[in-house]
This record gives C-alpha cells, sequence and structure tokens, in this order.
C-alpha cells in the first residue's frame, strides 16, 4: 500500500486520481500508525512551507523518518520535496527533515514569480525516478521558492538560474514539480517510482 | 525555459459542452470529459471548464461533470462559473479540479480569494475578469451583464494583493469575434501584476496567439471556439506558434 500523507495542506485529490490510474492501491492518511506500516510513501505539498509544521504537531515526521530509514521508497511532492531540505526563506521558523544540504530561496526579482507553467527538465543520466525520460522533457511547475542545486540533484530546470527540480538519493526522492499533472511524462515518472522494489 | 501555456476552454451548460457566440446561439459541441482528454491528447497544456448553467441546474450536474472529466485528465484542470463560497470551492476541488475561477464573488467580497488561497494555496485560485473597452477598461459581473465602475487594471492588482495566484483576463470586446486578442488590455493587466495573466477572447488563428504573447505579454492563451469540431487542433497551432519562435512544450 502506498500511503498518501495528509497533513491539511492542499488538494490530494490529484496525487490519489493519478495512482488510482495506475492501479496503485493507496490510501490518503494523517494517521503515523499507517505511514509506518505502508510500502511506499508519497508526500505532496501546496501552498506554504509553514504548513509542514503540523508534520511535527501530529507525529508524521517521526514516522516518515523511521520509514525512510528502513529503506522505505519515499517520494516528495513540491513542497514535500522542498522539506527534505534544511529549511526554506518562506518560514524560516520551521525546519525540514535536512536529508539534503541547502535552504530553500525565492525566485531573484527579475523574473515573475510564482513559477507557473511547463518548463524543460536536464535529467542526469544517474537517475532511477526518471529513467527513461527524454532528457529535455517537459513538466507542470508552480512554486513560488526553489531548491538549490545538490550533489542530490537528478534534473535541473532553469528559471531565473538554476535549481533543483528533482532530487534523490538511495531511495528518498523529490520533484518540485507535479508529476500527477505532467500528462505522460508524470505518469512514467510515477509509474517508475511505483515499481521500485519495497 | 518556461513555456506559453495553449489553454483549452470548454463552455458547459447543464453536462454538455456548448459553443456559441457571446452567450447566444448555443449548439451543443460534446461530452466535457471526452473533448477535455481529446484536448489534452492532441496537446493542450491545460484545460478551463466553465460552467455557464442556470443556477438550480448547476448544483446538481456541476460535481458529476467535473468528476467525469477530472478521471481520465493528468494536465492542469480548473473549473469555473457560480463559485460563491469556500465551501463551493472545497467541493469543485474534492471532485477533481486543480483550480478554481471566481469572478462575480471576488468582486462582491475580494476575502474570498484570501480564504481559498489561504486553505487550497494562492495557485489554485484563478481570479476571473472581463473587461469592456472604455476610456480605460472596466470590469463587468454576472456574465458580463453587469458593469461595476471599476478599472480592470486596479482589480487585477488588487486581486493579486489577496492572494490569486492567475489572472483570466477576458476581452468581451473580442469574445466570440475571432477578431484577434485585445493585446494592449492583456499588456496593460500582465505588466501591472507579478501573476500569470492568461489572455482570453478573439482567438481566431495562430497569429492572434504570437500577437498576444509578443505584444500582449501574456503568459497563456486561452480559446475555445477555434478548437472545436476539430477544426484547428492544439497540435497544429502549437506547431505553428514553436516554427515562430514562440516558446511551447512541444512536441509533448
Amino acid at each position: 500500500m502506498i500511503a498518501i500523507v495528509d497533513y491539511g495542506a492542499g488538494n490530494l485529490t490529484s496525487v490519489k486520481k493519478a495512482l488510482d490510474f495506475l492501479s496503485q492501491e493507496c490510501a490518503i492518511t494523517s494517521d503515523p500508525a499507517q505511514v509506518a506500516k505502508a510500502e511506499k510513501i508519497v508526500l505532496p505539498g501546496v501552498g506554504h512551507f509553514a504548513s509542514t509544521s503540523a508534520l511535527e504537531r501530529s507525529g508524521l515526521r517521526d514516522a516518515i523518518s523511521a520509514a525512510i530509514n528502513k529503506g522505505i521508497p519515499f517520494l516528495g511532492i513540491c513542497v514535500g520535496m522542498q522539506w527534505m531540505f534544511a529549511g526554506s526563506a518562506e518560514a524560516p521558523g520551521t525546519p525540514g527533515l535536512g536529508l539534503m544540504a541547502g535552504e530553500c530561496e525565492r525566485f531573484p526579482q527579475e523574473v515573475k514569480s510564482p513559477h507557473v507553467g511547463w518548463n524543460q527538465l536536464q535529467i542526469a543520466p544517474k537517475s532511477h525516478l526518471l529513467q527513461g525520460l527524454p532528457s529535455s522533457s517537459f513538466v507542470y511547475f508552480t512554486h513560488s521558492y526553489r531548491a538549490p542545486l545538490s550533489d542530490a540533484t537528478s534534473a535541473s530546470c532553469d528559471y531565473g538560474g538554476r535549481f533543483s527540480a528533482a532530487v534523490e538519493r538511495d531511495r528518498v526522492y523529490g520533484v518540485q514539480f507535479h508529476p500527477e499533472k505532467s500528462g505522460e511524462t508524470g505518469l512514467a515518472l510515477l509509474r517508475n517510482f511505483c515499481s521500485l522494489a519495497c | 525555459m518556461l513555456t506559453k501555456r495553449i489553454i483549452a476552454c470548454l463552455d458547459v451548460d447543464a453536462g454538455r459542452v456548448v459553443k456559441g457566440i457571446r452567450f447566444e446561439n448555443l449548439r451543443d459541441a460534446g461530452d466535457p470529459a471526452e473533448l477535455a482528454k481529446a484536448h489534452s491528447d492532441s496537446g493542450a497544456d491545460e484545460i478551463v471548464l466553465l460552467d455557464i448553467s442556470a443556477a438550480h441546474q448547476r448544483r446538481a450536474t456541476l460535481l458529476d461533470t467535473v468528476r467525469r472529466t477530472a478521471k481520465q485528465l493528468f494536465i492542469p484542470f480548473t473549473v469555473g462559473g457560480g463559485i460563491r463560497t469556500l465551501e463551493e470551492a472545497a467541493a469543485v476541488f474534492t471532485s477533481g479540479a486543480d483550480k478554481i475561477s471566481i469572478n462575480s464573488a471576488a468582486l462582491d467580497d475580494p476575502t474570498l480569494i484570501t480564504r481559498i488561497a489561504d486553505r487550497f494555496g494562492s495557485q489554485a485560485v484563478v481570479v476571473a475578469i472581463d473587461a469592456k473597452r472604455r476610456e480605460r477598461w472596466e470590469a463587468f459581473i454576472h456574465g458580463g451583464r453587469t458593469p461595476t465602475g471599476r478599472d480592470a487594471i486596479e482589480w487585477a492588482r488588487e486581486a493579486e494583493s489577496h492572494g490569486a495566484g492567475e489572472i483570466l483576463l477576458t476581452s468581451m470586446d473580442r469574445d466570440g469575434t475571432a477578431s484577434g486578442f485585445d493585446c494592449e488590455l492583456t499588456r496593460a493587466v500582465a505588466d501591472a501584476v507579478r501573476i500569470p495573466v492568461i489572455a482570453s477572447g478573439g482567438a481566431g488563428n495562430a497569429k492572434d496567439f504570437v500577437d498576444v504573447f509578443r505584444d500582449g505579454h501574456a503568459d497563456a492563451a486561452l480559446a475555445a471556439s477555434i478548437f472545436h469540431y476539430g477544426i484547428n487542433r492544439v497540435s497544429d497551432l502549437k506547431e505553428q506558434l514553436a516554427a515562430e519562435g514562440v516558446p511551447m512544450r512541444w512536441p509533448c
């Protein structure tokens, strides 16, 4: 079972719908016990970085941390990916999980923000999550803050400079864009995640 | 590079897509779920569904239409038409919409924008503005029937400050005429706000899209009639725009 973590931020329907379409057994849950039992975990997220503080209060942060340490495949989407970094300038008082080095920052003044629409990826050949996707695939973004490039970056994107569009380390994956809204490309990525051995 | 978006719009009455000029002479153009999927397969970057049903019919059909349409759609999906409260917006999101579009209700009470944005994020709130040329441009509500006395550019700025994520800007003068987008209006609004502006009203051919992206500074452009009946497929349009040097998600 894939747990789609509900921490009260935004709309989880589209992630659930995409996994249903791929015939995956999945459930939206805010229960740490159910997250702890999951074979895979998806952490969606839209909106404000501060909303991730609900993960701390509810015990979900500990459940997710423990699962990641056990090697359970984890996918963070949008703010869910940003949360894997140390923190974000959007909410300086709210710590991230700190799995990846660096802080998320605002886009520079010279570009319109938020970054909304379809932009092109530059994919690193080593990526498991993005395997089989053409290197210049288009995906759908909508965000005002961005994660820095790091040694975990598996795909980058250019908008007012390059940033991390996807990261991966061991069995932990993050994407800044919305695979559930990125047409066939996004479904191919989700298929890759679903077919990872548990 | 961030591409310019081509958005296919479906006007829906009692669960069926209709096509007409300024809401008159409505003709049946098909099933919303089938048409949305066909536009997506043909390269549309986004789908907007606008419900133009009478209020008493809307309640019965809209959520079912949204659910059926969203089921097979994996590109951004916006739903508008008669959404007046946070609860109504929430029901539309739960049925599978990614964004909602509000117009009259936002002008009546701009805090509605903030309340929906606080719960679902600014990226999920599109404020639709129907503008008619005066000395500048005036915002209209109730499907273009009621003038508000408000300057459309000022209202766009205010909507942004209340937390709108995008502006869907329709030129009432051009809507349904296929005589080209109002580039002057689009540019005035696009240059006044930092959020993306979707140009609407007047699309007739590929050159109109080139003009509204280059001269109108639009981030996205929306059209309804030209995409129906397969007269002008989204893929044909995108191919022409890409050849003109407009950044497009093409091939998809």
